[in-house]
């Protein structure tokens, strides 16, 4: 098989590697997954934290092993770079859209400078009501926010624009 | 598998350098760990442990960095749990106790009020590791510094008692803020060559954040005044040891755990 091919399937085997957290999420949807190339026979694949102390990383990187492993790719070396810093701007369409179908609410335009008080305009992902408020900053984990829909009542997690 | 039980200090400028920052946020993040399940409402429980996770997280970079800097094959656990109390030179500020919520808020607005522009700052140092560890590093703490002026807002707006308890926690935390600007000798150098930066340039930016919370919150904004200093040189306060016999109680009872 040409080296082109090769690098072709070991793509498809990280990119099918999902999110520990958010599983509807695979770590190419996140942006996570940077980039996938051959050395000779060893894979080496390229992930970036989403947030310095996501605890997901290490669980990433053994799956991302794993689904290599059975594909047939028997050495694999993952490294983990920081720069350029991860940003909610990768985060594919694909991605945003099988968020809004899971219940949460996807990063909301694009990211930039925060005002010190400033908050995002974030619509229901049940209803699609913009009449919606921000229970707290941090959620359940460390790239969601909770909120709560005034319209319909239903409390949800966004996905924070970082 | 047996490991060292005293790490030494680093004797690059460098590694010293990522070192200190890297204590400041290590050991504020084990302070906001400590509110774990003890948080005043489950939301602020999250919030707590959030931003403990991404202190931490910027820790574990520091320290790994300042492992391949020094080149003796120490890796960021050594650093983190292995040294002696005078070998860590966070500022004074990050080892208070947590007290009451307002003494936690003010502590992390102070910090994170100076932490911000000092990571955007620092997006621009000449040193690619150092630029890579800032550029995460000021979009999580501007979370913290949001957070934070908010709670400030409620406590010294809110009641008789929040205002008071906020206002205590300001006498009490405002003279450990000076240590935030503090330089050392071997820092000059990294600065001049423009691998850190002039804490001095980030006052103006401080001030105007504090003055401008303090003002929203109805307190006046304190001038000036002594100033305790020691914890970059290694002089800690007493609380240190006692946070150490938590930090590094399961590292020393079994060296070279892994789990």
């Amino acid at each position: 098989m040409v080296n082109a091919d090769l690098r072709e399937r070991a793509w498809a085997a990280a990119a099918s590697v999902s999110d520990p957290e958010i599983p509807v999420l695979s770590i190419a949807d996140l942006g996570v997954l940077r980039d996938v190339q051959m050395a000779g026979d060893v894979v080496e694949v390229t992930i970036t934290p989403t947030y310095s102390g996501c605890p997901a990383m290490n669980m990433i990187q053994v799956d991302i092993e794993t689904a290599l492993a059975v594909a047939g790719f028997g050495l694999v070396q993952v490294k983990t770079v920081l720069s350029p810093a991860w940003t909610t701007d990768w985060m594919t369409q694909d991605g945003r859209d099988k968020l809004l179908e899971y219940g949460i609410a996807p990063p909301a335009g694009s990211a930039g400078r925060r005002a010190l008080f400033g908050q995002d305009v974030v619509a229901c992902p049940r209803c699609g009501s913009s009449n919606t408020s921000r229970i707290a900053e941090f959620g359940s984990t460390s790239c969601k926010a909770l909120w709560r829909c005034e319209a319909c009542r239903e409390p949800f997690d966004y996905f924070k624009c970082h | 598998m047996s490991a060292a039980l005293i790490v030494e200090a680093p004797t690059s400028a460098l590694a010293r350098y990522a070192l200190r920052r890297a204590d400041d946020a290590l050991i504020l993040g084990h302070r906001l760990s400590e509110w774990s399940a003890m948080a005043p409402t489950l939301e602020e429980e999250m919030a707590l442990s959030n931003m403990a996770l991404d202190l931490i997280g910027q820790s574990r970079s520091l320290y790994s960095y300042a492992g391949e800097v020094e080149g003796k094959g120490q890796k960021e656990d050594d650093f983190a749990y292995m040294r002696r109390e005078r070998d860590y030179q966070n500022i004074l500020l990050v080892e208070r106790p947590n007290g009451d919520f307002a003494q936690t808020m003010l502590r992390q607005f102070f910090f994170a009020a100076f932490a911000y522009p000092y990571w955007l700052a620092m997006m621009r140092s000449t040193d690619a590791t150092l630029a890579a560890i800032a550029a995460k590093s000021e979009k999580e703490i501007a979370y913290h510094l949001r957070h934070s002026s908010e709670w400030l807002l409620r406590l010294g707006d809110g009641t008789e008692e929040s205002h008071r308890r906020l206002a205590e926690a300001l006498v009490e935390l405002w003279p450990y803020t000076g240590e935030l600007f503090a330089v050392l000798p071997d820092e000059t150098a990294l600065i001049q060559s423009g691998v850190a930066v002039d804490p001095d340039s980030l006052r103006g930016e401080w001030e105007g954040s504090v003055r401008e919370v303090l003002e929203r919150a109805t307190l006046a904004m304190p001038s000036g005044g002594w100033m305790h200093q020691g914890g970059r040189e290694g002089r800690h306060s007493e609380h240190l040891g006692h946070l150490f016999a938590e930090l590094q109680y399961v590292p020393r009872m079994i060296p070279g755990a892994e789990w």
